[in-house]
């Protein structure tokens, strides 16, 4: 069903290249606690403006 | 409109058609044109994911939506960056790994083809139905304000897609998406400085945040337990981590976005990209809406936005007293802004609630105007066109922008339009040539026969979602209708996806039939309950799951073969 396969992909314990990150978790956690920022900069936005 | 809003208008959208077609007329190769540029760095990739995601109805209707409800939309999106992770971490790995040039042949390689065909149907099904809607949105909107004939509008958008989306396929997708994406950023970004400028003086954004947080536009947070709410942080992050893993990771027309790439690095950065800037992006067009809110309290506005509907059955004296009523209406709750904003700057903390009272007593009064002049236009026509907030924005546009920016404006809406329809068409073509026809129809010799067949297809569905758009009626609400359309379809999709995933025990008989059953029972409840809508997401992916467990504990093993296959 499918061509042939791509040469290996880089596994998950290689570094992204990213500067300030290690490994892709390191990225995902990054994002995650931005994520949570927003959502508590959202939440003091409604209690200062509601 | 005058002619430097037409030379803006048609030279960017015709533009970067042209250029997009221009670039791609050579694609040989099935691999490019299914799955794009094998150089594609992260960045096209995440504008590309953006530009999909991104219809004219996102900057039409979102707006519309601040104006009318605030800015509790914003909820919707609180499961966008939880499921881009796993996306990142499950899904991208896995659809590189298997070299697939869609989503649905890894159903087919861990269960059977009739499983795959299932994931492949609903996929056609939603999707095809919702490009006609992505076309057909912007256009009654344009249209009306404009009165440009709706059929010509959906007839020329529909065309112009077509053709750079059938000519390059996925790469021509990729590389308009990042000038469409340029486009309407810097629309909106200009609309946003104008409505600040356009405030009254010495109001400024702080002012008119003030005026629009007292007037309960501008909470952004729910926590309400409320299952009937829409809109809460509970079915932003659980609904809405549904939706949008069905739509990331098994929905084509996204999937197809970050598979190709240079490597899987670029797709994953691509998709962090989203994650990180989704929801201030629809934070800030939402915001637009409430500051459009407080722009309309302080300036002359309709009573109903959608004037070439008003005008159509406002013809006897109830029109014109509810006009006379609203008018009148709008300059007491004009007063009452100014009286609250002096009492809130005298540090009166009696005076200031005393004028909070009275101004939101006036704004009560000029929504209940609002609504009446709504009934009365349902009672003299029960066909008329009742909501007018998606009319809120294109109504500034017009009537405040300066010439060119207005052009810009309405690039905006067409550039948004063309680019998810053009990712739409370019997955069902690839979906339909993949999942259907390849399997009756081994890979041609000359590769150059799959790309034509592609083409073929992409251009089929291309023409079905015109015709579905020139001869269908939609609902008023059409960012919802797409969310709900996408909720009924998406939860099974999903489930299959989870169960292929983590559930290897279960074979392709047990999870096709519960697919089936699953996606039953969400039509059934759909119209049998009133439920928030996100919350079939993850009803249809859930029945999927428990009724595909049950099923394999009573269906025979699978075969030691089919375990071999599992993905």
């Amino acid at each position: 069903m499918t061509d042939a396969p791509r040469p290996e992909e880089r596994s998950e314990a290689e570094p992204p290249d990213v500067p300030g990150f290690r490994s892709w978790r390191g990225v995902y956690l990054f994002v995650f606690g931005w994520f949570v920022l927003v959502v508590a900069l959202l939440t003091v936005f409604t209690a200062i403006f509601s | 409109m005058n002619v430097t809003d037409w030379v803006v208008l048609l030279g960017t959208i015709v533009g970067i058609a042209a250029y997009g077609s221009w670039r791609t007329r050579h694609v040989r190769s099935l691999n490019t044109y299914l799955r794009g540029n094998a150089s594609t760095g992260w960045g096209t990739i995440g504008l590309s994911v953006m530009a999909t995601q991104a219809s004219a109805i996102t900057f039409l209707s979102i707006p519309g939506q601040g104006f009318e409800s605030g800015i509790g939309f914003v909820q919707n999106y609180f499961g966008l960056p939880l499921a881009l992770i796993l996306v990142c971490a499950v899904f991208l790995p896995m659809y590189r790994r298997l070299n697939v040039y869609t989503a649905y042949e890894f159903l087919g390689q861990r269960f059977d083809e009739k499983t795959r065909r299932l994931g492949a149907g609903l996929f056609l099904l939603q999707r095809g139905l919702a490009a006609g809607v992505t076309i057909y949105a912007p256009a009654i909107i344009i249209s009306t304000v404009l009165g440009w004939p709706l059929d010509l509008v959906i007839v020329c958008t529909g065309l112009l897609v077509i053709v750079y989306t059938v000519t390059g396929g996925s790469e021509a997708v990729a590389l308009t998406h990042k000038w469409q994406m340029a486009v309407i950023s810097a629309g909106m970004v200009t609309a946003m400085v104008v409505l600040l400028l356009r405030l009254p003086d010495g109001l400024g954004f702080a002012g008119a945040a003030h005026v629009a947080g007292a007037l309960g536009k501008l909470q952004a947070i729910d926590f309400s337990l409320d299952p009937s709410r829409r809109y809460t942080v509970w079915t932003g992050v659980f609904g809405g981590l549904f939706l949008s893993l069905s739509y990331f990771g098994t929905d084509q027309s996204q999937v197809q976005r970050y598979i190709g790439g240079a490597s899987l690095r670029e797709g994953r950065l691509g998709l962090m990209f989203n994650a990180v800037l989704k929801i201030p992006m629809q934070f800030a067009i939402l915001l637009l809406g409430a500051l459009l809110f407080v722009f309309y309290q302080l300036a002359p506005h309709p009573v109903f936005f959608n004037q070439a509907e008003w005008l159509r059955h406002a013809q006897d004296g109830r029109f014109r007293a509810i006009e006379t009523q609203h008018a009148s209406a709008v300059a007491q709750s004009q007063s009452a802004i100014r009286a609250w904003l002096q009492a809130r700057a005298s540090d009166d903390a009696a005076r200031e609630a005393s004028a909070r009272a009275a101004m939101l007593a006036a704004s009560d009064r000029t929504r209940a105007i609002r609504a009446e002049a709504k009934a009365t236009l349902v009672a003299a026509d029960p066909r008329a066109k009742a909501k007018d907030s998606d009319y809120v924005f294109i109504t500034f546009i017009l009537t405040q922008l300066p010439h060119g920016a207005v052009g810009l404006l309405l690039a905006v809406m067409f550039a948004a339009a063309l680019s998810s329809t053009a990712s739409e068409l370019a997955a069902l073509g690839a979906t339909t040539t993949i999942d259907f026809w390849r399997q009756r129809h081994p890979l041609a010799a000359a590769e150059a026969h799959d790309v034509r067949v592609a083409r073929r297809f992409t251009a089929l569905w291309g023409v079905f979602a015109v015709a579905f758009a020139l001869f269908a009626g939609f609902a008023e609400n059409l960012i919802e209708a797409i969310n709900i359309l996408g909720s009924i379809f998406y939860g099974v999709l999903l489930g299959l996806f989870v169960v292929a995933l983590f559930l290897r025990r279960v074979g392709g008989s047990a999870v096709f039939f519960a697919g089936v059953t699953a996606q039953a029972l969400v039509l059934v409840m759909y119209f049998s309950l009133n439920l928030g809508y996100l919350w079939y997401n993850l009803i249809g992916c859930a029945a999927c799951i428990a009724f595909s467990l049950a099923l394999q504990a009573v269906l025979p093993p699978r075969a030691p073969a089919a375990e071999g296959r599992a993905g």
